[in-house]
């Protein structure tokens, strides 16, 4: 859009996030992910009759303790309710949740998009429980059960959010200050966070909100963003027709780009929620909440600070390096076991997210250690191996491990540094290539590099580069 | 020709004392069943095969230092969890349902040294008040086999009145253990809500729901009260207070007790034969040294009403589950939602179905508040009340159910008239209270009466002493009904 819009967007988020917990909201099942399905069951968490929910503690603590993070109220009194639908993912037809008095009220996210600070508020986050996957077979569907009971915490924003690129850096923020928090693994891969998306338009000078859409279970943050891109350009074309928005529920198809409205025999529900029974109401002390607050783990702001000062990093580097929590704690592991803070920032800066956003990794998933590479960062330190040398190291630690001092010897990526050795293949190079010598001698300073190169091609790169330039200066200026 | 069962009291003696063996008392037990089971239908199954081999392995063991319930069969009613068993809910859902995990009463009963013995009958998913909504067929009464026994627990009540189980669980949410102890003579008691675990118990209704013995006699039920009650990790709505030596409680005398008569439950709308037979235990109860006082409760007539709605929307989210998914019988459709409606329409029996339509509807939108909300709004009325006439007195005395029970088929086809047979009993539920039912005498037509005596939440020691002291004062108990006499015995 160019110029002044005329129209607003409204845009509420209601963010899933699985919790990290150890064990599943109502039963000891592992908390986890990739088993093989149905595994991780029991009469619990597979709905059997007779199976009660006992409340995973953690689930609570750890949905306070984000509630804590967003500046929430935390309410001293919530209860569960059940909200009943009929589904195959649903064991029990019926999910455990909270209507009316969740863990969490208020609170909010600071965003920023192309420099531009905001604030989205929250209105309330609430515990529930997640439920199972189904899997479409060719002939056939299953449901694997390992997912259902998983804590999931609902994180339900204000429609603060006024544009596609805010809802994104909404939910890079917001997972940023999780991730870091410990509430959750953030792995969008696996599911752990997924959100539902109210969207609605308005002409300027209207005061109220616009009848909404709704977009159901968005995994990805880039399919939220190109499916608000979609929608918002959708309603306003609606309401430029002088059309009408349906309320309704709409489902994203990511391959042809578009939003489309569900049947509302897919989604009209009439959720029937109540009370659970079966539970006792949560009760949390202030003694209690301030134990979860002291618990709190350091914030991406303070780490950012503390890069700065303690470690003498340039804003910049401090930036990149807190962005992802996972990277940041790679890079403190990698200056515990030995590095120097600004080749360690340097090294995990460039080589390390060059390789990992080649090959869309994680960070664990990438075989190397922060250990490994504060070993090939003294190696280099020691001039045991050139830059070269150390950056196929490096590339083999990633994709395969291993010791670097092994990789180096088995390799024979060790640096030549003797004399004897050096002073033959400068000879050598000297011997072959009179013009350049020639050149060099006349004053044409390029011709040292010239020289310089083809020392380097004799030795396999393994000879000691400044070692090198003395050897050949002494030669040729001699 | 069969000899009569010991009682859980009596047992561990008898045994001790080489008088009996386990081997015996379950040798007895089968054969009361196969002789009186295919007239009283008490049992929807049994292993007797099993419980010989049980009884031969604890007849085997040193009868020194034995826990409480060493050599004791319990029957157990099909709505509560036996691992290896069927745990039907006398149900075409759960036809071919085997339970996967004990339940933690029958899990304490075994720690107990008892046995968890056969499947009792009762009404489908414990809803009706006759044993009559069992879609294996009714239970029949053993002093009629023409009349109902009571529900839900009716198969429960049968077995233990006719000789068929020394003593068995039911549960009560509205009066499921009370009246059908009442109806078929042999002592039932629904503990205080909270006091025994409910994990494993199929729910009805969460909020109302409790398991609870029926036995031959006052003290039976103390015993057995013992081994189940108590805290439960698994049930986070089970208390985790002490449980008391209930057995210690029963003293045989009511000296310096106070105890109410709610005014609300001796109305005209009681049949006369049972607030006669209610009124003579009154008066036994006063020649025991109780003080007998009046009190009121005046929201009973709201109780019916209350209970119906917050039971049905309990009970419609708690029956969501059978949908053929994951276990159970299963109709196939179009898809998973048409397969849901085919499978819960031919599967669920008609009173299942009528309270799961009811519950749905008390919970749907826009009428939320006008029958859930004020509902339990009633609810908390109705325990006030009680906590109030808890002021003036230790325990309440009153009619179980309005009636004896009444011939087979004549209130199926009345609901409402049947609900309004529950009117003694389900305000214990709501209030969360213990009651306790004992034998208090006979009809002109030879049907058991019931003394209904109800107690403050967690003083089920109040009830059981006065139901003892009641129970050692008369010989109603020793009442052998036709059935035993018939086929031999003594
Ligand atoms: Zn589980």
């Amino acid at each position: 859009m160019s110029g002044a819009n005329p129209y607003k967007v409204s845009i509420g988020l209601e963010t899933h996030v699985q919790l990290k917990t150890r064990s599943k909201i109502w039963c000891a099942c592992p908390n986890t992910f990739g088993s093989d399905p149905n595994t991780d069951v029991c009469p619990i968490c597979l709905g059997y009759p007779g199976s009660m929910p006992v409340l995973n503690a953690e689930a609570v603590k750890l949905t306070v303790m984000a509630g804590l993070l967003l500046g929430c109220r935390i309410n001293h009194y919530s209860k569960f309710d059940r909200k009943s639908y009929f589904y195959p993912d649903m064991p029990k037809n019926y999910q455990i949740s909270q209507y009316d008095q969740p863990l969490c009220t208020g609170g909010s996210v600071p965003i920023e998009v192309d420099g531009k600070p905001k604030v989205i508020r929250i209105h309330r986050i609430h515990l529930e429980e997640d439920v199972a996957k189904n899997n479409h077979f060719e002939t056939a569907s299953g449901v694997d059960f390992n997912r259902a009971g998983t804590p999931l915490m609902e994180i339900v924003s204000e429609p603060d959010i006024a544009s596609a690129d805010e809802a994104f850096a909404f939910l890079q923020a917001l997972k940023q200050m999780l991730v870091y928090g410990g509430i959750t693994d953030g792995n969008l891969e696996q599911g752990n966070i997924r959100c539902d998306i109210n969207c609605s338009v308005r002409p300027d000078t209207q005061t109220t909100l616009g009848t909404k859409t709704e977009i159901k279970n968005m995994n990805t943050f880039k399919g939220v963003h190109r499916s608000l891109t979609y929608e918002i350009k959708r309603q306003i074309e609606v309401c430029e027709q002088g059309g009408k928005i349906m309320q309704e529920t709409r489902r994203w198809d990511d391959a042809r780009g578009v939003t489309t409205a569900m049947r509302s025999k897919e989604y009209a529900h009439d959720y029937r929620y109540f009370p659970e029974p079966d539970l006792m109401p949560v009760v949390l002390d202030d003694a209690q909440i301030d134990e979860w607050r002291t618990a709190l783990p350091e914030m991406p702001q303070a780490r950012r600070t503390r890069f700065i000062t303690d470690f003498g990093l340039p804003a910049y580097d401090a930036d990149v390096l807190v962005a992802d929590k996972p990277i940041a704690d790679f890079f403190e592991a990698t200056l515990a076991a030995g590095a120097s803070p600004k080749a360690a920032s340097n090294w995990v800066m460039t080589e390390l997210l060059r390789m990992l956003g080649e090959q869309e990794w994680s960070v664990s998933e990438a075989r190397i250690t922060p250990t490994m590479l504060a070993d090939i960062l003294r190696l280099l330190d020691e001039g045991k191996i050139n830059n070269p040398a150390a950056k196929t190291i490096f590339s083999v630690c990633f994709t395969e491990g291993g010791d670097p001092r092994a990789i180096m010897e088995a390799r024979g990526l060790a640096q030549v540094s003797d004399e004897g050795a050096l002073d033959r293949w400068v000879q050598a190079a000297i011997t072959a290539n009179p013009k350049s010598v020639a050149d060099y001698q006349a004053g044409k300073k390029a011709a040292l590099q010239f020289l310089m190169g083809q020392v380097m091609r004799a030795s396999q790169g393994k000879a000691n580069p400044p070692k090198v330039m003395q050897a050949l200066k002494a030669q040729l200026d001699g | 020709m069969h000899a009569q069962l010991p009682t859980v009291a009596t047992l561990p003696q008898l045994l001790a004392n080489g008088q009996t063996t386990t081997r015996s008392v379950v040798d007895t037990l089968s054969a009361a069943i196969e002789s009186r089971n295919p007239v009283l239908n008490a049992y929807l199954s049994w292993d007797g095969a099993e419980a010989a081999r049980w009884a031969q392995e604890v007849d085997a063991q040193s009868v020194a230092n034995r826990p409480l319930l060493a050599g004791v069969p319990i029957g157990i009613k099909d709505v509560l969890n036996v691992q290896g068993q069927p745990c039907g809910c006398a149900s075409l859902i759960l036809e071919k349902y085997v339970s996967p995990y004990d339940a933690t009463a029958v899990a304490r009963l075994r720690q107990a040294g008892a046995l968890p013995f056969g499947r009792l009958n009762m009404d489908e998913f414990a809803m009706g008040s006759s044993n009559e909504n069992s879609a294996y067929g009714p239970a029949r009464n053993p002093w009629n086999a023409g009349y109902v026994t009571g529900g839900s627990s009716g198969g429960s009540a049968a077995a233990v009145a006719g000789g068929m189980a020394v003593a068995a669980l039911g549960t009560d949410t509205g009066g499921s253990i009370r009246q059908p102890a009442a109806f078929c003579g042999c002592v039932g008691l629904k503990p205080s809500y909270g006091r025994v675990s409910r994990y494993g118990l199929t729910a009805f209704a969460s909020s109302l729901d409790q398991i609870g013995p029926l036995t031959q006699s006052v003290e039976d039920a103390a015993i057995l009260l013992q081994v189940i009650a108590g805290h439960d990790p698994l049930d986070s709505t089970s208390l985790d207070r002490p449980v008391p030596d209930y057995r210690a409680a029963l003293s045989g005398d009511l000296a310096g007790m106070r105890l109410g008569l709610p005014r609300e439950y001796f109305t005209d709308g009681v049949d006369p034969q049972v607030t006669w037979a209610v009124r003579a235990a009154i008066e036994e109860c006063r020649k025991l040294g109780a003080e007998i006082v009046d009190v009121d409760l005046p929201h009973t007539r709201y109780a019916v009403a209350t209970y119906y709605i917050i039971a049905t929307a309990e009970a419609s989210a708690n029956l969501a589950r059978f949908d053929g998914v994951r276990y159970g019988a299963r109709e196939s459709g179009q898809d998973p939602i048409d397969s849901y409606g085919r499978t819960r329409a031919r599967y669920f029996g008609p009173e299942v179905k009528r309270r799961i339509i009811l519950g749905t509807f008390v919970l749907s939108s826009g009428y939320y508040d006008a029958y859930y909300l004020r509902a339990q709004k009633v609810r908390t009325l109705i325990r006030r009340d009680f906590e109030a006439a808890f002021q003036q007195c230790d325990a309440l005395l009153a009619p179980v159910a309005p009636t004896t029970a009444y011939p087979l088929g004549e209130r199926v086809d009345d609901p409402l008239q049947m609900y309004l047979g529950d009117i003694f009993t389900v305000t214990a539920n709501l209030a969360g209270i213990c009651g306790l039912s004992v034998p208090c005498g006979f009809s002109d037509n030879g049907l058991p009466v019931g003394l209904q005596v109800l107690g403050p939440a967690f003083r089920e020691e109040t009830i059981l002493r006065v139901g003892h002291a009641y129970e050692q004062a008369t010989d109603w108990h020793h009442g052998l009904p036709p059935v035993c006499a018939e086929d031999g015995g003594q």
